[in-house]
């Protein structure tokens, strides 16, 4: 009300300085409570929550995908942080799913309700697609690092997107490309058989391959669920060994491949390959490491970065400078945040529904993924993102397919 | 329907996997059978075995089975300095109270073991990683043979200790009469950390044998303690025969059940017999009543 006097007074007889400066605090006031997306100042810092599950059964790659995402964060500080936002950092907001759908989807809450501007999640597709529900409620920013289920992404949620492909795109590609280097050696795989862990990533993809195979011409003999963990694979590989199978195809995570792998060699078992399907061991360096007889000559097809990128290798290597083993949940996971970040660059605000249409109209290319730029789809998903082939030869990862980013010619069927 | 050719070799794979639980089963049946008490820190201690048997391998290249000499005599002692220094002291002497004081040290060592460890999965390559043994036309793996027969001698030093020592006798005096035991001038304190250092001991013996044919994480306790106190029950309260029994048993009805219900299912058979033991037999196969 006296502002409004002084106001008017002023009109007639010129402002002075202390009502001034009243004047310009108040329209100030005003800019930042009205018009916060037009003159609100820049954060101090982004806050980005991290949903993984470090704790539980997967606990090895929910860790990998928290470092990885962890390097991005570092990276992107270390060149200036946000700089449409006067430079704010990225800040990490941590939060363990333990390996359950259910406390990831708890940590999402207390997050969005301490105010995080964006959310990457939740490694597993059960956990993700918990999370990115969670976050919905609240139309948080959230990107998918590595679950793959088809589901994630196809339930209308304008908040979730996936950065990686999943396993609808990978099992089409799978048998594609299994189909090519089965013909190009003379088509000696006629049938096969599928191991696969009990989740929703497992039982999915098994799913989508039992239907996709005997289209190129291979006969599922059978489809082998087992749980999470399996202590011993015996049972499962004399049941492979019954059916003598052209190919085996597993698709489980870390601890139950090992083990698989383990026993296929134990028990002596002679197939033409072993064609792993988002195997959670085939393309893993500290796998080949560590057990190089069981690793060689197994074929995947898994995230997985483009070996002929500079950017790509530059990353790989300062990851193991950091003592980290580069698997596909590291470079993942950074891309999943980085790809976040280039959103709120260009959205040169914080406010979801902006961060939101970025992230739908990215065309981001810094990531070192045989993908090409990003072209996100009505649901959230990234269109270019491909899966490739790799193979354990001589102890060291190749791809050997798609063609453009092969290293090394395919060895099928298996000469050991 | 699995033939003979699958049904034997799963059999005799059975009764080589049931070997192994039987050995984490050991020291939990002389804790929670002999001494009554509900060790829950028994799997993060089996966890702590399995690091120790790792890092000798890959620090100084100790073969797992001659880190016998050293892993378990070390899991004695820390046994016997946990029951001294934090078992007995947070316990007051109530039940309850040792009950959470060991899930209370479950905690803490599994996430100590993943502040310094980290969550990733470690395995052990040794000559005889692969190597296995005919066995009736079945490829048993050398490791899992070797388990076996480090279990049956376990057992039998178990019982010989038990039978033929006076700190067996004291052991069993001690389950029986714990006053009366005391009154005969019997070192309570003593006795009681010596039962639970052996069967932390126990549990030493069982990561040097269980390491070549598993892997180690953080959380690789948990796969095996609920079978362990399956065992337990099955094979009595404190009967080391029995345990070694329930262990075979386990593996057996692992093996069959995945077998024939499928690996996701099969499962289910342990712990049926786990409820079926407590309806109908609590005293197990060769123990005394629950």
């Amino acid at each position: 009300m006296t502002g409004n006097m002084k106001g008017t007074a002023s009109l007639r007889g010129g402002m002075r300085r202390r009502e001034f400066l009243g004047t310009g605090a108040a329209a100030l006031g005003v800019g930042i409570i009205g018009f916060p997306s037009i003159l609100r100042a820049a954060p101090e810092s982004v806050k980005m929550g991290l949903v993984h599950p470090v704790t539980g059964f997967i606990s090895f790659s929910g860790t990998q995908c928290r470092a990885g995402a962890q390097m991005a964060i570092d990276d992107i500080n270390a060149v200036g942080g946000i700089k449409s936002l006067d430079g704010a950092k990225l800040e990490a907001v941590l939060g363990d799913s333990q390996s359950k759908p259910e406390v990831g989807a708890a940590e999402v809450a207390k997050m969005t309700e301490a105010g995080v501007h964006g959310i990457i999640a939740g490694y597993s597709s059960a956990i993700s697609l918990a999370t990115s529900q969670e976050a919905a409620k609240t139309n948080t920013p959230h990107v998918v690092d590595v679950g793959v289920s088809d589901e994630i992404v196809t339930r209308g949620l304008k908040n979730t997107f996936r950065f990686a492909p999943g396993y609808g795109k990978t099992a089409q590609m799978a048998v594609a490309n299994l189909d090519t280097i089965n013909k190009n050696a003379g088509s000696p795989a006629k049938t096969a058989m599928i191991v696969h862990e009990e989740s929703l990533f497992g039982t999915g993809t098994a799913k989508l391959l039992a239907a996709e195979l005997p289209k190129i011409g291979i006969e599922v003999l059978d489809v082998i669920k087992h749980a999470n963990p399996t202590r011993d694979f015996t049972n499962i590989v004399l049941q492979i060994k019954a059916n003598n199978p052209d190919l085996i195809i597993p698709a489980n995570y870390y601890n139950e491949y090992i083990l698989l792998a383990r026993t296929l060699r134990q028990q002596q078992l002679k197939t033409k390959g072993i064609y792993s399907v988002l195997g959670g061991a085939a393309s893993n360096y500290q796998f080949v490491e560590q057990f190089p007889d069981a690793a060689e000559q197994i074929m995947d097809c898994n995230h997985w970065f483009n070996p002929k990128s500079d950017l790509a290798l530059q990353r790989k290597k300062a990851a193991e400078g950091r003592g980290l083993v580069y698997t596909y949940e590291v470079f993942l996971a950074y891309n999943a945040v980085a790809f976040l970040a280039d959103a709120i660059e260009r959205a040169k605000s914080i406010e979801k529904e902006a961060v939101i249409e970025a992230l739908s109209t990215s065309t981001w290319d810094q990531h070192g993924m045989p993908y090409g730029p990003t072209k996100i789809d009505e649901h959230g998903q990234n269109t270019g993102a491909q899966p490739v082939n790799t193979q354990v030869l001589n102890k060291v990862i190749e791809v050997i397919y798609p063609k453009e980013f092969a290293s090394a010619e395919a060895v099928f069927p298996m000469t050991i | 329907m699995p033939d003979l050719a699958i049904i034997i070799p799963s059999v005799l794979n059975g009764i080589t996997t049931g070997a192994l639980y039987a050995l984490v089963a050991l020291g939990l049946t002389l804790i929670y059978g002999v001494l009554h008490i509900i060790n829950f820190a028994h799997g993060a201690l089996l966890m702590l075995g399995l690091y120790a048997v790792y890092f000798l391998n890959v620090q100084i290249g100790l073969d797992p089975y001659m880190a016998l000499l050293i892993v378990p005599p070390g899991m004695f002692a820390l046994g016997y300095a946990l029951q001294r220094s934090i078992i007995t002291r947070a316990g007051h002497g109530r039940d309850e109270n040792i009950l959470l004081a060991t899930l209370g040290l479950s905690i803490v060592i599994e996430n100590l073991a993943l502040f310094f460890f980290k969550s990733d999965t470690r395995i052990i390559d040794t000559p005889y990683s692969f190597q296995t043994v005919d066995v009736l036309g079945a490829f048993l793996p050398l490791p899992k043979v070797i388990a076996f027969f480090g279990a049956l001698l376990t057992a039998a030093l178990f019982w010989l200790v038990m039978a033929r020592t006076d700190l067996g006798k004291a052991i069993r005096a001690l389950a029986k009469e714990k006053k009366g035991a005391a009154l005969v001038g019997i070192d309570v304190a003593h006795v009681y950390a010596m039962s639970f250092g052996l069967g932390i001991g126990c549990l030493g013996v069982a990561a040097c044998l269980l390491l070549p044919s598993y892997y180690v994480t953080p959380q690789v306790g948990h796969g095996f303690i609920l079978i362990a106190f399956t065992i337990v029950v099955l094979g009595g309260m404190g009967s080391f025969v029995g345990a070694l029994l329930g262990g075979f048993v386990i593996g057996i009805v692992e093996a069959l059940g995945g077998l024939f219900l499928g690996e996701s299912l099969g499962q289910i058979g342990i712990f049926l017999i786990f409820i079926l033991v407590l309806i109908f037999r609590p005293t197990g196969l060769l123990g005394h009543k629950v």
